[in-house]
């Protein structure tokens, strides 16, 4: 066996030096759920992990500009026990702490659910219908990518190999403004997507939609960020009309392969009624109604 | 590369263990440390009977390495008992029966005490979806519920 070396660096400067000196492969850790099953499985064998867990601000959440910004290494559990993330982004909150087990939940992470790059994330759906930004720190500086740019296949991200994620802003929320974010399994807990739907809209106060994000998982290599959608929603109410325009789109939009978990024809099927359920609840919360979880 | 030394508390005391990078803490706690009340069920985070506190929170010690140890505090099921008195999560399980091969005991025993501490009064519902990823193949959770329950409602002060 090739020896394994192991940096836990206290700065940005620091990780990313080491991760741009790495001869081999470097794997950057932040809760390990899924690169600790991935290394024992032999899928990656890294010479080098850098857990970036100690770095400042790479844990935790603050208010910023009137969004919100969270660390990227943040466990879920400590995301969903925040007030502010609840109340301003709670499909972004549903879907994080549909990850796995409560055990999971303790070190799971917004940038270990979107660089491990799973088409059926949870969490991702609901960054992208968010409009999260990802703040990317490398050699050459930071810059701030759109999430929706970060997978770009299957386990494969944008990020070159001295690059990690710091951070996630979330934007200000417009009045009248709220997300959900729902996933079809056969089950109610420790599963992973059939379909995943993630929508977020800003309603006028009559209730008619002016602007949203929609998403959809599972259906395809990577999450999908669906303008259609979104187009369907704008300068409408969730009437019967506008609901079944909805589903077709998310049907249209959805390009889905047969596998264990479902047929390429029902995961298609099951977009459409997942888009209207996460649109209904999302214009539900954003007129100040049915705050509950999703789930 | 030579071993790592990692320096944590474990379950109140201070330790001290060297480890290879890619031992996981369930591999040091086993194989380094010698608490073998955790176990292995599936090493992939799915059964939770390797669960252990780390720095009060709930974690599968299958999906954390070793070193990550490093200025933490650790609580395994050693150290849920209060010296040769059992915690009142482990005399319910006992009095309900909650177990029949035991191997899944160790890591409901610790979810659990996880649970309460953060809400000494949870619903059966919040209960069971808190403990959704402990399996159990014996005793089909019903027993583990009840035994749940009563020993929240014991450390309520609530019931005997």
């Amino acid at each position: 066996m090739t020896s394994l070396s192991y940096a836990a660096p206290t700065s940005v400067d620091a990780a990313v030096k080491l991760l741009a000196g790495a001869s081999g492969l470097a794997k950057v850790l932040s809760g390990g759920t899924d690169l600790l099953i991935q290394m024992r499985a032999g899928r990656y064998k890294p010479e080098l992990i850098v857990d970036t867990k100690k770095i400042p601000g790479i844990i935790g959440i603050r208010e910023e500009n009137g969004g919100f910004v969270v660390g990227a290494g943040t466990p879920g559990a400590v995301v969903e026990a925040h007030a502010g993330m609840t109340k301003a982004w709670p499909g972004v909150v549903e879907a994080l702490d549909l990850i796995g087990s409560t055990q999971v939940q303790g070190r799971c992470s917004l940038a270990g659910n979107l660089c491990n790059a799973s088409p059926a994330a949870d969490s991702v759906p609901a960054m992208y219908a968010a409009g999260a930004i990802a703040v990317v720190v490398g050699s050459n500086g930071t810059r701030e990518v759109p999430v929706e740019q970060i997978p770009t296949g299957p386990g494969r991200t944008s990020l070159a190999k001295d690059e990690f994620i710091l951070e996630f802003k979330f934007p200000p929320r417009p009045a009248h403004s709220s997300d959900a974010y729902l996933r079809f399994i056969p089950r109610t807990e420790m599963d992973i997507a059939v379909v995943g739907c993630g929508i977020s809209v800003t309603l006028d106060a009559s209730g008619v939609c002016t602007a949203a994000r929609c998403s959809l998982g599972a259906v395809a290599p990577t999450v999908l960020l669906v303008k259609e959608m979104a187009d369907v929603l704008v300068g409408h109410t969730l009437d019967a009309d506008t609901l079944a325009k909805l589903d077709a789109a998310a049907q249209a939009a959805a390009k889905p392969i047969s596998d264990k978990r479902g047929t390429a024809e029902y995961r298609k099927k099951i977009s459409g009624v997942l888009a209207r359920r996460v649109a209904a609840i999302a214009f539900d919360r954003a007129m100040g109604k049915a705050a509950g979880k999703a789930h | 590369m030579a071993k790592q030394h990692v320096t944590a508390t474990i379950n109140g005391e201070a330790a001290e263990f060297l480890c290879e990078t890619q031992q996981t803490m369930l591999d040091v706690l086993r194989d380094v440390v010698g608490l073998t009340g955790a176990k292995e069920g599936c090493a992939s985070g799915d059964c939770g009977a390797c669960s252990i506190l780390v720095d009060g929170r709930l974690v599968c010690s299958c999906l954390m390495l070793g070193v990550e140890a490093e200025g933490t505090s650790i609580t395994t099921i050693e150290g849920i008992a209060e010296g040769d008195h059992l915690h009142p999560i482990q005399q319910k399980f006992l009095e309900h029966a909650a177990l029949q091969c035991g191997f899944c005991t160790p890591g409901l025993i610790v979810a659990t005490k996880a649970l309460l501490d953060e809400n000494p009064n949870p619903t059966e519902t919040e209960a069971r979806y808190w403990l959704a990823g402990n399996l159990c193949r014996c005793t089909g959770y019903d027993k583990v519920i009840r035994a749940v329950m009563d020993a929240a409602a014991v450390m309520r002060g609530e019931a005997a």
